[in-house]
């Protein structure tokens, strides 16, 4: 008897599980775009996406993201990437539900790990230019923990703050008086290492003090900004928050004469400050995984790939990350986290609940402050110089940028917001204009734009069109997207309307 | 609406609230009193000079705080973009300028500088009403914190328009102000660029008055700025009037604008958002939603820059206006959150 393989195969298909017919399938739609690819890298990159969109419908959250970053990663190394991409899918469908949820994060973070050496061997990004340096991962990263920190204050609390550059700042100059010759008539060493000369005059604390010290110094300063200003309704918080940003830096830019006494160096800045390290006794006990010095350190090859300064800087900056992440979600659902989100719904209903508004307020104000404080200490550390030319208030509005980007609330999508922002910031924007200079030519009119000068205004149209099409940012809390669409009564408790009148 | 729900709270919260901080808050005003008497009786021409350079930067300041105020007072919206409107207006001054090339000594200089005045006026107040259309309009039920965080973004948009108009560096403005004195009384010298800010400022805040308390459509702003909903029942065109606020809030920036050029004879495009946060600061101190708050407000804070910047006992000096004008923001949120001349909802109360 002839079998008639087409009715067979139509057989088996119905015949098959609704998740094995979505890994096949989807097996089939990266093989096709990785045909695509060896034919031409920008199709397959194109068909890719267009699979991963048609995919992140039918898939629950987290996995649709895994797996657009598995598409993307299949064309740096196409069959370890498949593998890889399987292995996920095969997750998503089968793994015990408990372990689920930390599968992609803890993917993200080992390829984040991994990512120093396999950089080099990366594709290039149509239009937007090469992945990020290592160097440049530390910037993202640091932004990435400053977003993750307005988080807590804009997404969960609900609270408008424009001046969280001035916690950045806090926290840089924390690590600059700290570990640096600027106070050179004293002499106060602890811990700090690989200081030439060793006796060299100054404050020189070890970095790894100083980074939850300036944390909590930021935090002190964000209690004392919020005590009397908490009160106000929102858009006048955001607006005192602005003054307190801009007040910041510039007693940073006069602090070189506060009445005789050098605090900032003024414009001039401090440079240089201490590198982080661990010193040669921890080195040696440890056979050489934690570095003595990160400036001078680095002397081995891992891997075939020679390990660098920048990379030691970056997986510290991870470690930072990672904890700065897991205190945010542990915060979020702790009962401070549901109290601000309560607060952030109905100010009205959660002070009739009891719950202390004035008190919360203050607690979302310090931990988002204290994660800017550490983000700022550590960046710090990593340029070995701080000026009060980094504080502009455009770099409140650029961190509140990647928290709307990304979705306010969410910290995964604030994450990858961050890190995509970040990244186009540093990079991105430059090589798009050099594309889009070389590559437009309109009857002969060739545009010649300089695209990083007008950083700002893009992420103006950014927070503009967001803010009118999709409010709840591009990975939304379902929680915030249902207030953004359905509208939460949020008038303000403490209203100033007929008081002091 | 919440305002008269939640009335009975914060007035008990007030009447709660330690007498130290208020005693505190005299404490600094008796300080700042104390400050300005002295530097008077060591050289009383010079202040009263200053004062008047301080009166002419109030004025710039009222027609930004004034914009601020009007759309506060109706929409309840800090307009974040309102001092970029007013960077626009400089800008559209300087084109203006140099299409009518006007010059020092030109005959027919007076009747130029209003119809480009009218026309700086026009292009903003049009820009106004259009970033309403687009930014605000569509989030009139959102969150009230989503229209103000579209006000940002379009600050940023204007800045960069601003940017790519006329490039980062500062612009000069053609010096026609007369610079030698108009009259000289008790030793004091008043020159004429003062003088003339005063006399273009004082018609355009009249006009204003005029038409928020006299006419129809000001009736209607008011009426609007009270209850939306009851206006809208009443037969008022609730998004017209809101269009036309905007609409004259910008003309104010434009005229501030072209004021902001012809005497500081230099523009640049950031120079809307520090100008927009100290006319802000302004409204604030006099009472946000407050007509006549707003103009007090601008004349007291031109005043503290100008006393800051020119007096010789014991003052910070420029470096600091910015922190001396946020700690003002700060203080009066602090301890007189309505203002000097307590908030108004309602148009021109």
């Amino acid at each position: 008897m002839a079998v008639d393989l087409g009715e067979r195969f139509r057989g088996s298909w119905r015949g098959m599980a609704e998740r094995d017919r979505a890994i096949v399938s989807l097996g089939i739609q990266v093989g096709v775009s990785i045909l695509l690819w060896f034919v031409d890298g920008a199709l397959g990159y194109g068909a890719a996406f267009l699979f991963a969109l048609i995919w992140r419908r039918r898939l629950q959250d987290p996995w649709r993201l895994a797996l657009e970053l598995a598409l993307i990663a299949a064309f740096a190394y196409p069959v370890p990437a498949l593998a890889i991409a399987m292995v996920i899918l095969f997750a998503a469908f089968r793994a015990p539900q408990r372990y689920r949820r930390w599968l992609v994060p803890g993917g993200a973070l080992l390829a984040a790990i991994a990512y120093p050496f396999f950089q080099t061997h990366l594709f290039t990004i149509p239009i937007l230019g090469a992945f990020p340096d290592v160097g440049t991962g530390v910037y993202m990263i640091v932004f990435v923990m400053m977003a993750v920190g307005l988080n807590i204050v804009v997404g969960y609390a609900g609270l408008l703050d424009l001046g969280y550059v001035a916690f950045y700042a806090t926290g840089a100059y924390t690590t600059a008086w700290f570990a640096s010759e600027q106070f050179a008539h004293r002499s106060i060493h602890f811990g700090a290492v690989g200081l030439i000369p060793a006796n060299i005059p100054g404050i020189h604390i070890t970095i790894w003090l100083l980074i939850p010290l300036a944390g909590i110094l930021t935090a002190l300063c964000g209690i004392i900004i919020g005590l009397p200003t908490l009160r106000l309704r929102g858009d006048y918080l955001a607006i005192v928050t602005l003054g307190f940003g801009e007040i910041l830096p510039q007693i940073a830019r006069n602090g070189d004469n506060l009445g005789g006494f050098n605090l900032t160096n003024g414009p001039n800045g401090i440079l240089p400050l201490d590198p982080p390290g661990f010193g040669n006794h921890l080195s040696s006990w440890t056979g050489g995984f934690l570095p003595a010095n990160y400036i001078t350190c680095c002397k081995r090859t891992l891997l075939g790939h020679a390990i660098q300064s920048n990379d030691v800087y970056f997986w510290t900056a991870l470690v930072l990350l990672v904890i700065t992440v897991f205190c945010s979600l542990r915060l979020r659902d702790s009962r401070l986290g549901r109290a601000w989100i309560a607060i952030r719904e109905d100010e009205t209903a959660a002070a009739a609940m009891g719950i202390p508004l004035m008190r919360t307020k203050t607690w979302a104000y310090a931990s988002g402050a204290f994660f800017g404080g550490v983000a700022g200490a550590y960046y710090a550390a990593f340029k070995s110089n701080t000026f009060p030319g980094d504080f502009f208030f455009n770099i409140s509005v650029f961190i509140l940028c990647m928290v709307i980007l990304g979705g306010m609330g969410n910290v995964w999508g604030v994450i990858i917001g961050a890190a995509f922002l970040a990244y186009l910031n540093q990079f991105g924007l430059g090589n798009t204009g050099a594309w889009l200079n070389t590559h437009i030519h309109l009857f002969g009119w060739r545009p010649n734009i300089d695209v990083a000068e007008h950083q700002f205004g893009i992420y103006g149209v950014i927070i503009l069109v967001m803010m009118l099409f999709r409010p709840e940012g591009l990975m939304p809390s379902r929680r915030i997207a249902a207030e953004m669409h359905e509208g939460v009564r949020d008038e303000p408790l403490y209203d100033v309307v007929n008081e002091g009148t | 609406m919440a305002a008269e729900a939640s009335t009975s709270l914060p007035t008990r919260l007030a009447s709660r609230r330690p007498s130290l901080i208020g005693l505190l808050g005299l404490a600094l005003v008796a300080l700042l009193i104390v400050w300005l008497v002295v530097n008077f009786f060591k050289e009383p021409s010079t202040f009263v000079e200053i004062l008047l350079i301080g009166l002419a930067n109030g004025c710039v300041y009222a027609l930004i705080a004034l914009g601020y105020t009007l759309v506060y007072g109706i929409l309840e919206l800090i307009n974040f973009a309102h001092g970029d409107v007013f960077m626009l207006g400089s800008m559209f001054a300087v084109t203006f300028a140099s299409s009518f090339a006007i010059h020092t000594g030109q005959a027919a200089l007076w009747p130029i500088l209003v119809v480009i005045m009218l026309l700086a006026m026009i292009c903003c107040g049009v820009i106004n009403t259009t970033i309403e259309f687009i930014a605000y309009r569509p989030l009139r039920s959102a969150p009230r914190l989503a229209p103000l965080i579209t006000a940002i973004g379009v600050s940023f948009i204007l800045e960069d328009i601003g940017l790519t108009w006329k490039g980062p560096a500062p612009i000069s403005f053609p010096a026609v102000l007369p610079q030698h004195d108009a009259f000289v009384i008790w030793g004091v010298n008043v020159g004429w660029d003062k003088l003339i800010v005063y006399i273009i400022t004082l018609p355009v805040l009249l006009v204003l008055l005029w038409l928020v308390q006299r006419t129809k459509q000001g009736k209607a702003m008011r009426a609007v700025a009270q209850d939306k909903d009851a206006a809208g029942i009443m037969g008022i065109n609730v998004n017209r009037t809101i269009s036309f606020t905007f609409l004259i809030a910008g003309a104010l920036a434009g005229a501030a604008g072209l004021l902001y050029a012809l005497y500081f004879t230099s523009i640049q495009y950031t120079q809307g958002f520090q100008l927009g946060l100290i006319a802000f600061t302004a409204a604030v101190l006099g009472g946000i939603g407050n007509l006549p708050g707003a103009v007090l407000g601008a004349i007291l804070i031109g005043a503290i820059q100008a006393f800051n910047e020119g007096l010789s006992w014991h003052a910070p000096g420029s470096d600091w206006t910015e922190s001396i004008v946020f700690s003002i923001l700060i203080l009066i949120l602090v301890f007189r959150p309505a203002g000097l001349l307590g908030e108004q909802t309602p148009e021109g109360g």
